[in-house]
């Protein structure tokens, strides 16, 4: 670690040679703000559900959300919870598990079977291992996206602005093949920018743009532009990656309220009890 | 536990049980009747808040203990799974991780109290030891549980600390292997942290005995630091504490439930939450925040061997102490010198903590570079960790020493119930108390 931390000193020298390459880090996250943020803040369940409808149509592709099965979708606070029905009977669950096929066992034969999905069944993986997944996407390994907005600081403004961040390269920077630049990406361009100046902020995502307006038809009639598109996928995997959150928040709310008062019945008592005692 | 004990069995089952086993005669004699200084500030109610911590972490670690898979293919998706399908799991996960943390912002404030008002000295010594154990054996605890999720952070901070064993010489090698169970952070290693992850906390309760017990036998310690010396010095524990500090602990749990409820993640790293990889380093290896000063001390030093012999070194001070502060005055409220001193300690471990979050090569004042100063420039944190290194170590071995000897103290109040009066006051005065909770 040590070692390291020589390399790094070896770094600083760098800097002090020759500031002007200097990499400047990522440009900060957009600021958005979100129905979910907050004591108080609720997903909005219209926007989760538009969300997964751009996850399925338009990130499945290359992403898979290993924690999540089908049923999560109907659960309370999920994107088709309808109240009294349970989330494996819940039907737009079913009908939306129905659509995939998964592997399976048959009992008889112990051959490998395809059989529809269920509620019970996990979100199928769109690759069958990660070799796989690297060779179809020109090396680089799509993250999974099961905790992706608790997995980076600042999680659902960095995922936005990673969306939404795409545009012409800086003139002077040759963006390697395969890749893309984003100014809200972590990394260093330096060795790749032949331009006058400051080295462009952010860095290179082997991810094509994801969004485009109307890639993605929304059933509720919104304008499916691409911010909106990586508005609602943003709330869709805020929600996956803590699909508690509302119900923790309203029981925080309970709690503290309780305490409070417990904390000031304690007080007065305390004030009693010392009334008569000089300290 | 100490001195004379005023419990009377009230009913014929106790008169029975107690000529047997005394523990309601215990019970009474430590936490009802106990005469306890009635003039305890809220600095002293820590030691209720930590009991409640510890007992916190204990019960919500059972439970995370059923449902977690202590395996490298699992650990990670079984803490979700906890969090996701488990009844309230959420509630659990989030209250045991956060409560690390709030452990230690109870036992940071603890022992600053213990400094502040010279809690570690005759004849509390043993008392003080006893809580530094109880100190390193969470230190141990809070990192072997930090693994456990089998995160980004978890697996190369379980890299980063085991190999610093590796910087002892000669037996370096074997120790860090021995650790791991083979031949680098793995699942053998996985698995022992957590069988010693449960085991250690009840090893914390075993001394928190033992710290209390030495706690009772000279009774706690005062803002002034004078002994008792008559029954209107003290009030019963009972009533009188346990209210104060129920108070307190719900004060206390107030914050904790923020945190719990509304920004549980605050205070660990996003990356955790990225499945561990061996072959991938994060940018950042940062422990979590209250290992922050030592680690900044481990990197202040240019070898890794005086490096580790130095954090360690941070914390056998503590150790040490009683017989390093050379004052005979107890409380710092009647040394003003000492006060200055302890006052930039304080602020010498806040810098250590800022610095060892960042990287060593961070300006502290950015966009400024100033002249390289051996291997780093002075305008780093590496330099400004050094600068709060030597002074952590200086209060210690100088500061206190030579203090002691050389400083000339307040006049001390005569009794806990007479403060100090000024020179020319009536004696009546003393009737009017300090207006302290």
């Amino acid at each position: 670690m040590l070692r390291k931390g020589f390399i790094l000193a070896a770094f600083g020298l760098a800097f002090v040679a020759g500031p002007a390459l200097a990499s400047a880090g990522p440009e900060a996250p957009k600021d958005v703000h979100w129905s979910f943020e907050g004591p108080f803040g609720k997903f909005d369940q219209a926007q989760v559900q538009r969300g997964y409808k751009v996850y399925r149509e338009v990130c499945s592709a290359c992403h898979a959300m290993d924690l999540m099965s089908f049923r999560n979708l109907g659960q309370k606070g999920g994107p088709f919870y309808v109240e009294g029905v349970s989330a494996n009977d819940n039907p737009t669950v079913k009908a939306i598990a129905k659509d995939y096929q998964v592997n399976d066992i048959d009992s008889e034969t112990g051959d490998v079977v395809q059989r529809q999905a269920t509620s019970a069944d996990k979100f199928p993986s769109p690759f069958a291992n990660e070799a796989a997944a690297r060779a179809s996407n020109g090396g680089a390994l799509p993250p999974d996206l099961s905790v992706m907005i608790k997995a980076r600081a600042q999680g659902p403004q960095y995922v936005y602005s990673i969306l939404t961040g795409y545009g012409t390269p800086p003139a002077g920077l040759e963006v390697p093949p395969n890749q893309f630049y984003n100014p809200y990406m972590p990394g260093d361009v330096s060795a790749f920018y032949k331009g006058k100046g400051h080295v462009p902020k952010g860095g290179f995502i082997a991810m094509t743009p994801p969004l485009e307006a109307d890639k993605v038809s929304f059933d509720d009639g919104t304008k499916s532009t691409v911010d909106q598109q990586a508005k609602d996928v943003v709330a869709f995997l805020a929600w996956a990656s803590e699909p508690k959150q509302t119900e923790r928040k309203q029981f925080g709310v309970a709690a503290m309220i309780y305490l409070l008062v417990f904390a000031g019945l304690l007080f007065v008592s305390y004030r009693r009890i010392w009334r008569n005692v000089a300290h | 536990m100490s001195g004379h004990s005023n419990y009377e069995p009230k009913t014929g089952f106790e008169r029975w049980l107690d000529t047997r086993l005394p523990i309601v005669r215990l019970a009474y004699d430590s936490v009802i009747d106990f005469p306890t200084p009635k003039n305890l500030n809220y600095w002293w109610t820590f030691g209720g808040i930590l009991a409640v911590c510890l007992g916190i972490q204990i019960v919500t670690g059972i439970v995370l203990a059923m449902h977690y898979v202590p395996h490298v293919d699992y650990a990670f998706n079984s803490v979700e799974r906890i969090m996701r399908d488990v009844n309230y799991g959420w509630l659990v996960r989030y209250m045991h991780s956060n409560g690390a943390s709030m452990f230690f912002i109870a036992v940071y404030i603890h022992m600053f109290r213990g400094l502040y008002y010279g809690s570690y000295k005759a004849p509390r010594e043993v008392l003080w030891i006893l809580g530094c154990v109880i100190y390193l054996l969470m230190m141990a605890t809070a990192f072997m549980g930090y693994v456990l999720p089998w995160g980004q952070m978890s697996f190369h901070g379980a890299v980063v600390i085991t190999n610093l064993f590796g910087a002892l010489p000669i037996v370096g090698e074997s120790i860090t292997t021995w650790l791991w169970g083979g031949f680098a952070v793995d699942n053998p290693t996985l698995n022992r942290f957590f069988s010693l992850h449960f085991l250690l906390p009840f090893m914390i309760a075993g001394v928190v005995i033992l710290h209390i017990w030495a706690l009772h036998v000279p009774g706690n310690g005062n803002p002034t630091g004078v002994n008792v010396k008559s029954k209107e010095d003290t009030v019963p524990f009972h009533p009188y504490y346990t209210v104060k500090d129920g108070f307190a602990i719900s004060v206390f749990l107030l914050m904790f439930a923020a945190f719990v409820f509304f920004i549980p993640n605050a205070l660990g790293d996003a990356v955790n939450y990225v499945p561990a990889n061996p072959l991938v380093t994060p940018a950042h290896i940062v422990p979590e925040w209250y290992f922050l000063p030592f680690y900044a001390i481990l990197r202040a030093v240019p070898d890794k061997l005086a490096g580790v012999l130095m954090m360690f070194g941070a914390i056998a001070m503590l150790f040490v102490l009683p017989w390093l502060d050379t004052s005979k005055v107890r409380s710092m409220r009647y040394r003003p010198t000492a006060k200055l001193y302890f006052g930039l300690f304080v602020l010498a471990c806040l810098v250590l903590g800022f610095c060892g979050g960042r990287l060593p090569d961070d300006p502290v004042i950015p966009g400024l570079s100033t002249f390289q100063l051996l291997d780093a420039d002075l305008n780093s944190m590496v330099w400004l960790s050094r600068v709060a290194t030597a002074y952590y170590f200086s209060y210690f071995l100088v500061v206190l020493p030579i203090l002691g000897l050389t400083e000339t103290p307040l006049p001390q109040p005569e009794s806990i119930s007479a403060p100090v009066l000024p020179a020319n006051a009536p004696a009546g005065a003393a009737a009017s108390p300090e207006k302290r909770g």
